[in-house]
C-alpha cells in the first residue's frame, strides 16, 4: 500500500531529483517542502540523504549534486534520475476515478480541461488504466445551480434563492451568505449564513430552486462558524426530543440510515427493532412516520401515531373508504 | 525508515536504472554501499540475502519494475535490471487549467488508502515537472469515502481480483449471512459505497451495500483468481438494480399543497370541478412514489393508475390503524 511511512520516503526519494531536474532554475525550498506536503526540514533531510547516493564508482563525479543558492536549490548532478517512477495501480485508480467523478460534476471545474486533463492521465498510467477501474463513483449533479454557488463562492458574493423545505412541505425564499460547498453522502450542501433565519445553515442543493448571484457582496457574521459534517450532516443535539419508534421488518432501514439510539431487536411487530430518534423537529418525525406507511409503530410522542392516523382516515375518506370495512 | 536503509534503496534503483545488462546479487552486493560484505561466512551470506530479498520486496511493491534473466547464456545465474522506459513515467504536460483539476480531483478521496495514493500520484506528477497548486484554497469540500470501513478491503480485492469472504447483513434479515464474492469493484452511487460482484453461493451478479457488511471482509486464495466481465460497466450495474421500468403517474393536489411533488410534476391544469390541480408524475420506484403520496394525507389522491391507488389506500389504511392503538 502505498500509504505506508516507508513507502512515503521512497516514493519522495525517487521523486526529488526528477522534480528539481525539471525546474532548472531551481525551487524554493519552501516551494518544494509545499509540493510534497512534508516540513522543509524533511526536504532538507532527503537531499542530505540523496547527496551520499549515484552511480557506481560513487566517486565525486558519480554522486547526485545539488546546490543551494540563498534558498533556492537547484540539482546540478542528477545520476540519471530524470524521470519520476510509473504511477501505481492505486495511483491511477485515484487520479482517474477522481477525474471521472469531476466530469460529473461539471458545474465544479472547466469539462473541457478536466477531460483533456483526464485523456492525459490515462496515457501516462499505461496498463494500469487498461484494465477494468475497481472503483466507480456517480454522485447527483444538479449542475445548474452548482455553477452558480460555485460563481457566488468565488467571487464572494451573496445568494438569493428558493428553498424547498420537506418536513413543511414549503417553498422559502432567502437571501444567503455563502460560505462553502460540501459533498456528504453523495449530496451536495451550501453552507450559508441565512439572513433570514440569523443563523448558520447547510442548504441541500437538490431543494434549492430559482438561485441568483447578487451584486452585494457575501458578509457571514463573525459569529457565522462552520458546523464540522464529519458525522454527517443530520446532528440532533443530546437534549433534543426522543421519538420513540417500532420499526417492522420492511421498515428496518431506518436504522441504517438515520443516527438512532438504544437499537433493539422486538416481537411485535414479528421481527421488528426498537429505535429511539432525536429530533427538535416533531414534523419531521411525523414525515417520517407517515411516509413508513404503517410499517412504523409510535411509543412515543403518542401525539404523532394519534395524528398520522387522524390525517389517514381524512384522506382514506376521500377515496371513499372508511377505515375498518376492509376497504 | 531508516536512513541507511533508504540509501541503499535509492543506489540500488540508480544501479540497477544505469544499466542494460543485468546485474548478478553478488555483484550488487559487491558494489551497491550498505549491503553485508562478502567476508566467506555463511552468516554474511545470510544476511544479505535477507536484507536483499527484503529490499527486492520493497521496491516491486512501490511499483519499481525489476526484471530478472540473464544477458548472455554464458552466464550462470540469473541478475537483474531495470528498463528504463518501464520504470519512467511517460511525458505528461498539463495547461495551467488541467492541472488545476487534477489539483481539485485529488481532494475528492479522504480514505487513507485513495488519499495516500492520490497524494503520492500528485507528487509523481510534479516531479514530471507538471506545475499542481495544491495550496489554493477553494471553499469546496468534496468527500466521497467517508468511514466505510469495508472499503479498503474490498477495493484492494476488486484491485488483485482476489475472491472474498463477509458477513453481510440485510435489514430484513436477523442475523448476517456469510457471503462468498468474486469482488469487481466498489461504486458510489447516490451517496452509499456498494461492492458489485458474483455471488459464488448464488451463482449471479450481487450488489451489495458496504455499510451492511459486518466486520472485516476476507480476501482469500490467490490473485489474479478471475476476470469480470470485459464490458462491465460498475455504475450501471448498480442503477439498474435500484431502476425499474418507468410508470406514469396521475393525482389530485390541492391549491397550494405538495410542494414537493410539483417540483418535479408536470401541471396539467385544474380538475374539472376547478377545486384542485391535475399532476402528472413519472417514476422508476412505484413503491417509493407510493410511500411518498400517502405521507402527504388528505392533500393528494390519485387518479391512476389503479395499482397506484390501491397502493396509497393500502398504506393509508395501515396508517389509520396507528391511532386504534394507542
Amino acid at each position: 500500500m502505498t500509504a505506508s511511512g516507508t513507502t512515503d520516503r521512497m516514493t519522495r526519494l525517487l521523486a526529488l531529483v526528477p522534480y528539481l531536474s525539471a525546474r532548472p532554475d531551481g525551487v524554493a525550498l519552501a516551494e518544494a517542502a509545499r509540493d510534497f506536503g512534508v516540513p522543509e526540514r524533511q526536504v532538507r533531510s532527503d537531499l542530505e540523504l540523496l547527496w551520499m547516493c549515484g552511480l557506481p564508482g560513487y566517486g565525486p563525479g558519480d554522486l547526485i549534486d545539488v546546490s543551494f543558492e540563498g534558498d533556492r536549490v537547484r540539482v546540478t548532478f542528477s545520476a540519471g534520475m530524470v524521470r519520476p517512477l510509473r504511477l501505481t495501480t492505486d495511483e491511477a485508480v485515484a487520479l482517474v476515478v477522481a477525474l471521472r467523478t469531476l466530469l460529473e460534476l461539471p458545474g465544479l471545474a472547466e469539462r473541457e480541461a478536466v477531460s483533456r486533463a483526464l485523456a492525459k492521465v490515462s496515457a501516462a498510467t499505461g496498463d494500469a488504466a487498461e484494465r477494468v477501474t475497481p472503483v466507480a463513483v456517480s454522485v447527483d449533479a444538479r449542475e445548474e445551480t452548482l455553477a452558480v454557488v460555485r460563481t457566488a463562492l468565488e467571487d464572494r458574493r451573496a445568494l438569493h434563492l428558493h428553498y424547498y423545505v420537506p418536513t413543511r412541505d414549503e417553498r422559502t425564499e432567502r437571501t444567503v451568505d455563502p460560505m462553502q460547498l460540501l459533498l456528504v453522502e453523495g449530496r451536495w450542501y451550501l453552507e450559508a449564513w441565512c439572513r433570514r433565519a440569523e443563523g448558520v445553515r447547510l442548504f441541500r442543493l437538490d431543494r434549492v430552486d430559482d438561485v441568483v448571484v447578487l451584486d452585494e457582496p457575501a458578509a457571514p457574521p463573525p459569529q457565522a462558524t462552520s458546523r464540522n459534517v464529519d458525522d454527517g450532516v443530520y446532528q440532533p443535539g443530546p437534549d433534543a426530543p426522543a421519538v420513540r419508534l417500532r420499526l417492522a421488518r420492511a421498515a428496518r432501514w431506518v436504522a441504517d440510515y438515520y443516527p438512532v439510539e438504544d437499537v433493539t431487536p422486538v416481537d411485535d411487530p414479528p421481527g421488528g427493532l426498537a429505535v429511539t430518534v432525536r429530533t427538535a423537529d416533531l414534523a419531521w418525525a411525523r414525515r417520517l412516520v407517515a411516509t413508513l406507511g404503517g410499517n412504523a409503530i409510535v411509543d412515543e410522542p403518542v401525539e404523532i401515531g394519534t395524528q398520522v392516523a387522524a390525517e389517514a382516515r381524512a384522506a382514506l375518506a376521500r377515496y371513499g373508504v372508511t377505515p375498518g370495512s376492509g376497504g | 525508515m531508516a536512513a541507511k536503509r533508504a540509501e541503499r534503496l535509492v543506489n540500488l534503483v540508480i544501479a540497477l536504472l544505469s544499466t542494460r545488462q543485468y546485474v548478478t546479487a553478488a555483484r550488487i552486493r559487491a558494489t551497491v554501499p550498505g549491503y553485508e560484505a562478502d567476508d566467506g561466512s555463511d552468516r554474511a551470506d545470510e544476511a544479505f540475502k535477507r536484507m536483499f530479498e527484503r529490499d527486492k520486496a520493497e521496491l516491486r511493491e512501490m511499483g519499481v519494475p525489476l526484471e530478472t534473466g540473464r544477458t548472455s547464456v554464458f552466464d550462470t545465474e540469473d541478475g537483474y535490471r531495470i528498463a528504463r522506459a518501464d520504470y519512467e513515467l511517460p511525458e505528461i504536460h498539463l495547461t495551467g487549467e488541467e492541472a488545476a483539476a487534477v489539483g481539485l480531483a485529488v481532494r475528492l478521496w479522504e480514505s487513507a488508502q485513495l488519499a495516500g495514493a492520490a497524494q503520492s500520484a500528485l507528487v509523481k506528477l510534479k516531479a514530471a515537472g507538471v506545475d499542481v497548486d495544491t495550496s489554493r484554497s477553494l471553499p469546496i469540500h468534496p468527500r466521497l469515502d467517508r468511514g466505510e470501513a469495508a472499503f479498503e478491503p474490498c477495493y484492494a480485492a476488486a484491485r488483485d481480483r482476489r475472491q472474498l469472504e463477509f458477513d453481510y447483513r440485510r435489514p430484513d434479515e436477523d442475523s448476517a449471512v456469510r457471503r462468498q464474492v468474486q469482488p469487481w469493484g466498489v461504486v458510489a452511487w447516490h451517496g452509499r459505497w456498494y461492492l458489485v460482484g458474483f455471488d459464488l453461493d448464488r451463482q449471479a451478479d450481487r450488489v451489495f451495500r458496504l455499510s451492511r457488511v459486518a466486520g472485516t471482509p476476507k480476501a482469500v486464495g490467490p490473485a489474479g483468481a478471475f476476470e469480470p466481465p470485459a464490458d462491465l460497466d460498475l455504475t450501471a450495474v448498480v442503477a439498474g438494480q435500484a431502476a425499474g421500468e418507468e410508470h406514469l403517474v396521475l393525482v389530485h393536489a390541492r391549491p397550494g399543497t405538495a410542494v414537493g411533488l410539483r417540483r418535479r410534476a408536470t401541471s396539467l391544469g385544474p380538475t374539472p370541478d376547478g377545486a384542485e390541480d391535475r399532476l402528472q408524475l413519472r417514476t422508476t420506484e412505484p413503491w417509493a412514489l407510493a410511500d411518498e403520496l400517502a405521507a402527504y394525507g388528505s392533500d393528494v389522491v390519485v387518479e391512476a393508475p389503479t395499482e397506484m391507488r390501491d397502493a396509497v389506500i393500502a398504506r393509508l389504511t395501515r396508517l389509520a390503524a396507528l391511532g386504534e392503538k394507542s
